[in-house]
């Protein structure tokens, strides 16, 4: 089998950020995106995620290398210094490289 | 009278909390709790409208939207004595915005001495929720920097899950008056205080995840959470009696200015604000206000509502 080179960018941060950066990352170019429901705690305390505001999303992006760093500049400039947020890239094979 | 029951589960939630159980409802139960809780509002306030709607009430909404907006304005003055633009102006629509929680533990209490109210009430609470949250977001914003995505908030604002819940169970109770809606009677009427009492149960457990954010927060932040639902109350009553309101609608209408948002208006702010720091909003609204307007708020209410409609 044939894996081909790609970035995963994954980012956890507050859930009211869902829709404003979903928005975000397919205008930098990502052609698709997965948002996972997410609890945990560190600086900005514990999520619960037992209501809507103490929750936690998980956002991952395969994309091209690229394109994770315009929406790493992005994020970093536009949420970080504002949001409780971790963002981190890493290198994955995928298959059916079209797709992303 | 001893408390309500619907009240004692939130202590329940709230002891069982501090107490670190490992009691917590799973998240898409409240979702759905919420939900059915905004129905229920909306369609009851819905069939009582459609008995006697009357133009007066077009007047009537104006005065109330003018209130949210004189409330959210007297308590970002309040708290700019000591705290930044955008905390102030944070906290202040949390405050002139309204939680439909307090208010259904209003009715329920109204409900207990068998007393009535006017039914616009329900679109008092309707359209109380967002005017606050559009000037919490101009007084954060005037004369600074930062751009404001209007287009974005009016529509996070005017299309929230609250507001289309609220207007849409008011719309369909309207329509379908009250024997059209007599198929839905035992979900959304019979079983309203066995669903309001798990929804507390959770509020409880929330409540009490908030309580520990008070330490940081500090005396003028808690000072003001405490004094200002009291204070609002009485602008409240002063409203109720221009607009020549009944004691139970006077009184409902105390508790609505009284309360303050802690689902709606967190979110909205965080996206508009957010450079204000959110744990100090959480902690006064949801830490201490809608605790205190729970136990000791509405019976005070009511009773400085007895005093002086005679009741």
């Amino acid at each position: 089998m044939d894996y081909h080179p790609k970035k995963l960018l994954t980012i956890v941060c507050e859930a009211v950020l869902e829709a404003p950066l979903t928005r975000d990352i397919q205008r930098l170019g990502a052609q698709g995106y997965t948002v996972i429901d997410a609890r945990g705690g560190g600086h900005y305390g514990v999520k619960r995620a037992a209501w809507s505001f103490d929750r936690n999303i998980r956002v991952e992006v395969i994309c091209d290398a690229e394109v994770a760093d315009a929406i790493a500049s992005h994020v970093a400039a536009r949420y970080a210094p504002d949001y409780g947020l971790v963002l981190y890239v890493g290198d994955v094979g995928v298959m059916r490289p079209g797709l992303f | 009278m001893p408390l309500d029951p619907v009240v004692l589960f939130f202590l329940l939630g709230l002891g069982a909390g501090l107490a670190r159980s490992d009691l917590k409802l799973p998240a898409a139960l409240y979702e759905s709790l919420s939900v059915f809780l905004l129905i229920a509002i909306g369609l009851k306030g819905g069939v009582a409208l459609a008995k006697l709607a009357s133009p007066v009430i077009v007047l009537q909404v104006a005065a109330v939207v003018a209130l949210g907006v004189a409330l959210t304005i007297v308590a970002f003055a309040l708290l700019r004595f000591k705290l930044a633009r955008a905390d102030a102006a944070s906290i202040a629509a949390h405050y002139g915005s309204v939680s439909v929680v307090t208010f259904a533990v209003g009715t329920s209490f109204l409900a207990r001495q068998g007393i009535s109210y006017e039914p616009q009430l329900t679109l008092f609470l309707a359209v109380m929720e967002m005017p606050a949250l559009i000037v919490g977001v101009m007084l954060a914003r005037v004369g600074g920097g930062h751009q404001v995505a209007w287009g974005r908030l009016a529509h996070e604002v005017l299309l929230g899950k609250s507001v289309v819940l609220l207007a849409g169970g008011l719309l369909i109770g309207w329509i379908s008056g009250e024997s059209g809606i007599k198929s839905l009677s035992p979900l959304y009427f019979d079983l309203f205080k066995p669903v309001l009492s798990l929804f507390l149960l959770e509020m409880g457990l929330i409540t009490a995840s908030r309580l520990g954010e008070l330490r940081r927060s500090g005396l003028f932040i808690a000072a003001f959470a405490l004094l200002v639902p009291l204070l609002f109350s009485l602008l409240g009553l002063g409203v109720a009696s221009l607009l020549g309101l009944s004691a139970g609608g006077a009184f409902l209408l105390a508790v609505l200015a009284a309360s303050s948002s802690y689902i709606a208006a967190p979110a909205a702010m965080r996206i508009a604000v957010p450079e204000a720091n959110p744990a100090l909003s959480l902690a006064a609204s949801l830490g201490l206000t809608f605790p205190f307007n729970l136990l000791a708020g509405i019976p005070l209410y009511w009773a400085v509502t007895c005093y002086f409609w005679g009741a």
